[in-house]
């Protein structure tokens, strides 16, 4: 596939140039071509799937970057919707703005990564696994169950009529007026979600480069070297959970404020292994490919939704196979193919994809 | 080069939409911007055949399929009779088209799926199955005008939330559980009570109205203990309830676990009369409880089918196609009857003419005569008590809501009238 | 007193079905060094074809009947976990960690479906074939059944306790979690051992289906998912890779588990209740490994890269 590779792109700055206008334009534009093309189910999956971006990036940071396998990650978008879902809705009476809660809900966040990534510090691999698995369960049922004797979280109800996101007083869930063009509600939440998964990626491209980004590397590849080469491994890796676990929060909030209902079944564990497998099949630690992860694991199950049933009607004539069954069958055939015949993801970095082929030519697999 | 590559990657991009959009050829134009109703009626009145397409969403896949699959399965009964039937509504000739969604009981999900019908501007929706889900999508349905009849949610917040579109022919969990409070306290003569619940937002509710119900009712609420909607083993709380030496067990869930809990307290010797709500009340949980679920009780809004005028016949016909009926079958029916009916008094099937219509609704329906309140909730919401006896659900008695004009009067126990729910 | 005993008892039964699961788990783990997700699901079809085969042939004396029932849910499940080897896992073995990780994810997905098609989505009761004869033991009660699962989770970790001690083939499996390159040398057939541990794992997943669905009477083509997350804490409680460790890990987190939701509750006053008893297992756990990372009884297994 193509090797699209960032550190070429640097050095040619016409050509640099030339891709953010040519990308930018055609995202400026996206909604509107999917919207009409599509309907705004379809937009609404886009939304979805760029919140998916931001968790799959932060993701990323802790399991790409540094090697510690998170299974727990949803928690901490628990978190972050739960903060915006307490401070801005009629549960608490409190209607505070979006550009505080946000920042809230990363730094509230960032404590709770700290704080699973403390005791966690010495563990070994499969075991770091299942304490992250624990940890995303804890918090989705302290959420569950946190409504007596002080009714916190509302329980399982959930917490309803949230606020949806003002930005300076404009509500974002009618549409606007910009410039004379009308931007529906999803095509303005799609801008907003744009621009804060883009600030994320610019924020993760820069870690990546940076002595952090080049000491979590270290620690993924050989953690005694490390330890060996003076890196402080302890608080490397309390910065990856930190970090990671603050993008999730950012994302979590958005999402109390695009749906307006935060409930405990949206923080499930499954959803913790779909974001592992969007971070893992795009290409881990690969920074285009952790998007393209994020993108295909929201799209797919949605378009075998959308195709399972005609498909079967318009090759048999009629519905053999359950289409809500074949759907998700199909899904977790495409999971397991694609980790067959693309081990190291759909789009690993270049020297993941050389690491990797040298070692599979010797197995022959 | 790298412009190229960049320029190449845009152009499959772009080529890749194309060719979703030649695979979404039956999905209409997106909906227009302002939130207006979606009220793009499929025909001009001049037109002699049109299509009204009614979406109905469930949980398909996943712990809860088969009572989604019930309801799904009722609503297309409902729609197959209309149409063999044949409708004219508006004097234009109507064919009824079901679109089914699965929602995955997951919130998430729900919205996603509301937003695909409303732009695929159904006329109508009924669903969600569970509160957790219909709650969200209401905001959806409500913003794009589009009339929601639920059969299952019984969560109050679903009408509470002043959506003019939101309405449901089931009694919520605010009569239901004090009906079911009451009913412990008095008839079972349960001095103290113990409470287990789910921890799902149905279970939880159910349970919590159900407290205020026994306590009012002066019972004494011993322990309240929990388990969740994917377990199996209740042992550990079944025993603790055991040591508290409760009369009564109430539990706010489903089947699937209420059918274990009442086998395991058997073998573990608990002595006490187990009180389950609407969702206990099924077949099922005869069957996952074998032989230890004779003399135990449940409750079910509304009134049993065969005291209904065309109840008997639903029953029949939907378990000579479908299998026994699960739990909300019967419910559905009556919702999807019901938005025909208020589209036949509205002479219309635009979603703005006939959502009116709905709140003005008197039906007489196989599980209650349907009538709604101000904000969208059943009128009257008689709630029927069961018990099984002989391996099969026996009605017990019914009794009525607090609201005055209740139109099915508490009736005197009919001891050979069988509930098949 | 009778009470605490129950409680003691009903967690030393979960905790049997717990440590069945975790054999399984365990095993795999310690031969490849892969969580195999699918385990869970292999449980269930177990329990599935158990209860269909018991369905049909109910007409024969228990005796006959529960043997080959098991009989045929471990062809079922042998088979099955021989194909996921040969066709998910054995492609990857030199691949990342994290990639066999989301196949047998996406095994697990599949094989949920497929069960959901195969038998459908409502939940199927165990006939009530075996005769529920409860005894007592100070105060509390058990059924044979209930004895029967715990005799039969310890006489599994015998047999294979005694498998990887005593045969060729455990000496084989031990040579090959140990290093599998030097293994091959010494002239051991990888691929050989590496099936049989997978063919031997599902085995076991299909005794454990069947004391589940008989002792809960219930099976639903969901019930795979919550079990072997919580066997799987079990293992690692216990010490993965360790057969041991699987059982003690088991049995202890029945047993907290039970006590959890019993005592929990008085204990803080009503705050912590039987509604946390499913993260209590996970607090005991996080306690445990932050004194012996590696578990109750684990081993200090060298760094795989």
């Amino acid at each position: 596939m193509m090797t699209l590779n960032f550190d070429s792109l640097r050095h040619d700055k016409r050509a640099a140039i030339a891709a953010t206008v040519g990308i930018g334009l055609v995202l400026a534009v996206f909604p509107f071509i999917v919207g009409s093309a599509l309907g705004n189910s379809w937009l609404r999956i886009v939304d979805f799937a760029l919140l998916y971006i931001m968790l799959a990036l932060g993701l990323n940071i802790v399991v790409g970057f540094a090697g510690l396998l998170d299974m727990g990650y949803i928690a901490f978008y628990a978190v972050g919707a739960y903060l915006y879902a307490l401070l801005a809705s009629p549960h608490f009476g409190l209607h505070l703005p979006v550009w505080i809660i946000i920042p809230c809900g990363a730094v509230l966040a960032g404590i709770a990564g700290a704080l699973l990534g403390a005791p966690t510090l010495r563990l070994r691999g499969d075991y770091l696994a299942i304490v992250t698995l624990g940890f995303g369960e804890i918090v989705r049922i302290f959420m569950n169950n946190l409504n007596a004797p002080v009714n916190i979280t509302n329980g399982p109800q959930g917490i309803s009529s949230i606020d949806p996101i003002h930005l300076g007083g404009v509500t974002l869930a009618k549409p606007l007026s910009v410039l004379g063009i009308t931007v529906p509600s999803l095509h303005a939440y799609y801008f907003l979600f744009l621009a804060l998964a883009l600030l994320i990626i610019f924020v993760t491209i820069r870690l990546e480069d940076s002595r952090i980004g080049r000491a979590w590397v270290a620690i993924r590849e050989d953690e005694i070297a490390a330890k060996a080469c003076g890196i402080n491994t302890r608080n490397i890796k309390l910065l990856a959970f930190t970090m990671g676990a603050s993008f999730g929060g950012v994302a979590g909030g958005l999402f109390a404020g695009f749906q307006g209902f935060v409930s405990p079944e949206s923080f499930n564990l499954m959803e913790s292994i779909m974001i592992l497998c969007m971070v893992v099949l795009g290409g881990m630690g690969h920074i285009p490919g952790v998007i393209l992860g994020g993108v295909m694991l929201t799209v797919l199950p949605e378009f075998f939704r959308h195709s399972a049933g005609p498909i079967q009607q318009a090759l048999f004539g009629k519905i053999l196979l359950d289409p809500e069954a074949l759907r998700m069958l199909l899904f977790g055939l495409a999971l397991v193919l694609v980790m067959l015949y693309r081990p190291a993801g759909l789009w690993p970095s270049t020297i993941r994809r050389r690491e990797f082929s040298s070692g599979a030519d010797k197995e022959g697999a | 080069m790298n412009t190229l590559r960049v320029s190449r990657m845009t152009l499959a991009l772009s080529a890749a939409l194309a060719l979703f959009g030649c695979g979404q050829k039956e999905e209409p134009k997106a909906a227009a911007p302002a939130p207006a109703p979606a009220a793009a009626a499929p025909a001009a009145p001049a037109a002699t055949a049109i299509t009204v397409k009614i979406g109905h969403v469930a949980p398909l896949t996943g712990p809860q399929a088969h009572l989604g699959k019930d309801n799904e399965n009722a609503a297309r009964m409902a729609i197959d009779e209309l149409n063999a039937k044949g409708l004219e509504i508006g004097g234009a000739k109507v064919t009824l088209e079901l679109v089914p969604e699965d929602d995955q009981a997951d919130p998430k999900q729900g919205t996603i799926v509301a937003q695909k019908l409303v732009d695929a501007k159904v006329n109508g929706v009924v669903g969600h199955l569970n509160s957790g889900t219909t709650i969200p999508a209401s905001k959806i349905y409500f913003d794009a005008g589009i009339p929601q009849i639920s059969g299952s949610a019984t969560n109050p917040k679903y009408t509470q939330q002043g959506f003019a579109t939101a309405f449901r022919v089931m009694a919520n969990d605010v009569q239901q559980g004090k009906v079911l409070g009451e009913y412990a306290a008095k008839q079972l003569a349960g001095k103290s009570v113990a409470i287990i619940d789910d921890r799902t937002a149905y279970g939880q509710g159910l349970a919590d109205e159900f407290e205020k119900g026994a306590k009012g009712a002066g019972a004494a609420v011993v322990t309240r203990e929990f388990t969740n909607d994917k377990a199996t083993d209740f042992a550990a709380i079944l025993t603790k309830i055991k040591s508290t030496k409760a009369d009564v067990i109430f539990y706010g869930g489903m089947d699937a676990q209420a059918g274990p809990m009442a086998k395991q307290m058997k073998s573990l010797g608990v002595k006490a009369a187990f009180l389950t709500g609407d969702g206990g009340c099924t077949p099922e949980f005869i069957k996952l409880a074998g032989d230890a679920s004779e003399g135990q009780y449940c409750s079910l809004p509304g009134v049993p089918l065969d005291q209904m005028p065309g109840g008997k016949a639903f029953n029949d016909a939907f378990s000579a196609k479908y299998g026994q009926i699960q739990l909300y079958a019967p419910y559905v029916y009556d919702a999807v009857m019901v938005m025909v009916d208020a589209m036949k008094r509205a002479g219309s099937v635009e979603a703005a003419k006939y959502l009116p219509e709905i709140g003005k609704t008197d039906y007489q329906g196989v599980t209650a005569k349907i009538q709604f309140d101000e904000k969208g909730d059943l009128k009257g919401g008689a709630i029927s008590l069961y018990q099984v006896k002989g391996g099969k659900w026996e009605y017990r008695e019914t009794v009525g809501g607090g609201a005055p004009a209740a139109p099915v009067a508490a009736e005197a126990p009919k001891a050979d009238g069988e509930k098949k729910s | 007193m009778d009470i605490f005993v129950q409680q003691i008892i009903n967690g030393l039964v979960l905790g049997s079905i717990y440590a069945l699961v975790a054999l399984g788990y365990t095993m795999v783990y310690g031969i490849m060094g892969l969580i195999n997700f699918a385990h869970g699901e292999v449980v269930m079809i177990g329990a599935m074809v158990a209860l269909f085969f018991v369905k049909a042939f109910s007409g024969l004396p228990v005796v006959i009947l529960l043997p080959l029932a098991l009989a045929a849910a471990a062809c079922v499940c042998m088979a099955i976990g021989f194909t996921i080897e040969r066709i998910a896992y054995r492609p990857l073995r030199r691949a990342p960690k994290l990639a066999p990780l989301i196949t047998a994810i996406g095994i697990s997905i599949i094989l949920q479906h497929l069960a959901m098609l195969i038998w459908g989505r409502n939940y199927h009761a165990f006939p009530p074939v075996i005769p529920s004869s409860a005894h007592e033991i100070f105060g509390a009660t058990i059924t044979s059944l209930q004895v029967f699962i715990v005799l039969i989770a310890a006489a599994m970790m015998a047999g294979l306790t005694l498998l990887i001690q005593r045969t060729r083939l455990g000496r084989a499996m031990r040579a090959t979690s140990q290093n599998p390159a030097i293994a091959q040398l010494m002239g051991v057939n990888i691929n050989q051992v590496i099936s049989a541990t997978f063919v031997i794992g599902s085995a076991l997943a299909a005794v454990a289906g069947l004391m589940v669905t008989a002792n809960y009477s219930i099976a639903h083509y969901y019930m795979g998912f919550m079990l072997g997350l919580k066997a799987f804490t079990a293992a690692v409680l216990g010490g993965i890779g360790n057969l041991a460790g699987a059982m003690l890990g088991g049995i202890l987190l029945g047993i907290i588990e039970s006590l959890g939701a019993g005592y929990i509750g008085d204990l803080t006053g009503g705050f912590l209740g039987s509604h946390y008893q499913d993260i209590f297992a996970f607090f005991v756990l996080i306690g445990v490994l932050i004194f012996r990372p590696s578990g109750l009884i684990g081993e200090r297994v060298a760094e795989r890269a």
